[in-house]
């Protein structure tokens, strides 16, 4: 019951209650220090170009600065975007991925100035080989995460189109198991459509479209899956009934392996669910069931591959190759012998900018770029680098600590893991770790598909960190102004009918 | 090229690579050491004010007003919330300023508002009722820092 000297509809005028503490106070606009880190990053692609036209070419051409002015430019472009779109954003994601996309821009176009007779060639051009279709590729992606920005302006929106992404998911990535292998085969893994003058890899956008469908799922679930269990060599070990979607998934991410050929994606579905799972529950025991579930299922591909080949046979192969790379040196296991000897070569310091032999290494602008960077710019390059990666999926795990509601909390949980996921399933591949599988190096290696989805997956970090970091009263950008949709305003008239 | 510019850039650039990670990290510093001084001044109790007459400007002194809304306890443990002077809603509506997923939580489960510096807690209706600390609330009540609201199985306190 209201009474006359209750507080009626809060004052909308500013000034007339506490003063605002800006959540951020004293350390400026993060968009100013975004914008600064973007400038840092992009003077270190700038000396990375010049210093490997010098190892390369002997010279600096008159093109190098190219690249870096039209990724300054784009850069810029999605800063500015930010200041009106995700005001009060985490200021590290866009200059983190600025210098590992830029880095995979200059790499490439190094690798475009890998040639016996270099010094012949007297067109150093910018403007074609891989260097200048990742440039286009990066210029691409970065318009779409922009437009990702605009449209999706709450991420909790997402969670309405959780049944139709989840599905379009599940679509995506069966399209290249049922195309005939002539449509959808690139070096032995069928995961792809080829369009005949380009081919995208649809099980890229699989990835997030499914993440949201999993996020969904499992803050309606939560409840049931970690409250119902029984217990069992100290661990709470779900229900039998609560198992299914876990089998479903598992089952699909087989599937996968077997009719795809391809470890890598089926990995990265089935960690993205035991993860988000894990996120959800809080329950040590869906890890344990999930290593225990993939380990079994791959190590029966294994045995099967030797008993039966068939759709075993390629995982087999690549198994063996990892227990031995140098046992077929020359064949099977060139690839992987020639990516540690490569990493070997480059030592701590690397070879120096240009100064290494990348085309050494089959696929080096692919799955083993991370192999011929760390030719070049050694161990602590390399390090410098994955260290980046690390701060990225830090932050996403920080927004996902600091939204609100529990969808966006999986969301972008789920998210930052499977970036980290990704990084760690090839470059654990191509340093022999893991056994090698086909996935590419986020933003780092040459492919429109893996940018383009990976791009996607940070601008959705970068969103739900704005959700994040944003103080109650709405977008600071505009004190006073009209409340975002779904923000403060909609609830005074709410409040309204409720009072009796 | 002589040899000697092509080793400075070769190892200027590694050292620039670090710099680049060591400004990151100093950001990162920067953006949780802002967070953890707030998070050290946790307020006592002080008691539930009798009240509503209470909190004008005046009486509000400096670092006395609430600037966080904190989750102690429940599902959303850990969240903090930075007040301004929109009101929060709380419920398990997706357009919640919080929302708790929380069983014994209704849609539209409460409020908190704002008036010259004091923060009043409104129930909006729901089934399971709002307690600020160990009383039921039924009319807006002002909220002091550091005593527990309770909705369900979820606990929140307002921190300066």
């Amino acid at each position: 019951m209201l009474t006359a000297a209750a507080p009626g509809p809060p004052p909308s005028s500013p000034g007339n209650g506490p003063a605002v503490s800006a959540p951020y106070a004293g350390r400026g606009n993060p968009r100013n220090t975004e914008l600064g880190l973007v400038a840092l990053a992009l003077g270190i692609v700038g000396t990375y170009t010049a210093a490997m036209e010098a190892g390369a070419i002997d010279q600096i051409s008159v093109h190098f600065w190219i690249p870096v002015a039209t990724l300054a430019i784009f850069f810029l472009g999605l800063n500015v975007a930010n200041r009106f779109l995700a005001p009060d954003a985490d200021p590290i994601f866009l200059p983190a991925v600025a210098l590992i996309n830029g880095m995979g821009v200059a790499f490439l176009r190094r690798i475009d100035l890998y040639d016996d007779k270099i010094h012949d060639r007297t067109d150093y051009s910018a403007f074609s080989g891989l260097g200048f279709r990742q440039l286009l590729w990066t210029a691409l992606s970065i318009a779409f995460a922009i437009v990702v920005l605009a449209v999706v302006r709450d991420h909790k929106s997402l969670s309405r189109y959780a049944y139709t992404l989840g599905f379009a998911g599940i679509v995506l990535v069966m399209i290249p198991a049922v195309l005939p292998a002539r449509l959808s085969m690139v070096n032995g893994a069928k995961l792809w459509i080829n369009f005949g003058f380009f081919s995208i890899q649809p099980g890229e956008f699989a990835k997030i479209a499914l993440l949201v469908f999993f996020a969904y799922y499992l803050v309606r679930k939560r409840e049931v899956l970690s409250l119902a269990s029984k217990r069992f060599l100290g661990l709470d070990f779900p229900r039998g009934r609560d198992l299914g979607p876990v089998i479903a998934v598992w089952a699909m991410s087989l599937m996968v392996l077997v009719f795809e050929k391809d470890l890598g994606t089926s990995l990265m579905y089935f960690g993205m669910f035991v993860a988000t799972l894990y996120i959800a529950t809080e329950r040590a025991s869906w890890l344990i069931i999930g290593l225990g579930l993939f380990g079994g299922g791959v190590y029966l591909a294994y045995i099967l591959g030797g008993l039966v080949g068939g759709p075993f046979a390629n995982f087999r192969v690549r198994a063996d190759i990892w227990l031995d790379p140098f046992s077929d040196a020359d064949h099977k296991g060139y690839q992987l012998v020639q990516s540690l000897l490569g990493l070997g070569t480059g030592g701590l310091f690397g070879t120096g900018p240009g100064e290494g032999y990348p085309r050494k290494i089959p696929e080096v602008q692919n799955d083993f770029i991370s192999a011929g960077l760390g030719e070049e710019i050694g161990l602590f390059g390399l390090t410098a680098i994955l260290v980046v990666y690390l701060i990225i999926v830090f932050r996403g795990l920080r927004a996902a600590l600091g939204v609100h509601d529990s969808f966006g909390k999986l969301f972008a949980g789920g998210l930052a893991f499977t970036l980290g996921l990704q990084v760690f399933v090839i470059v654990g591949g191509v340093s022999q770790l893991i056994p090698l599988t086909g996935q590419t190096t986020p933003f780092l290696s040459a492919g429109g598909s893996s940018l383009m989805a990976n791009w996607i997956l940070v601008t959705l970090l970068i969103r739900i960190s704005d959700a994040a970091r944003r103080p109650a009263d709405g977008p600071t950008a505009k004190p006073g102004g009209p409340p975002s949709a779904g923000g403060p305003a909609k609830l005074q008239e709410m409040a309204t009918e409720v009072m009796r | 090229m002589p040899a000697i510019v092509l080793t400075v850039a070769r190892f200027g650039f590694l050292v620039l690579l670090w710099i680049f990670v060591f400004t990151v990290v100093g950001v990162i510093r920067r953006d949780m050491f802002a967070g953890a001084r707030s998070g050290r001044l946790v307020a006592a109790p002080r008691g539930i004010m009798p009240s509503m007459g209470q909190g004008r400007p005046a009486k509000v002194k400096r670092g006395r007003v609430a600037h966080q809304l904190i989750v102690t306890g429940g599902a959303l443990a850990g969240t903090r919330i930075t007040l301004g002077e929109a009101p929060i809603t709380i419920g398990r509506a997706e357009d919640s300023t919080l929302v708790i997923t929380d069983d014994y939580a209704s849609a539209r489960h409460a409020r908190l508002v704002s008036r010259a510096g004091q923060w009043y807690l409104e129930d909006l209706g729901s089934t399971n009722g709002t307690y600020l600390d160990r009383a039921k609330v039924t009319a807006p009540t002002s909220v002091p820092l550091g005593v527990p609201i309770r909705i369900g199985r979820t606990s929140l306190e307002l921190r300066p």
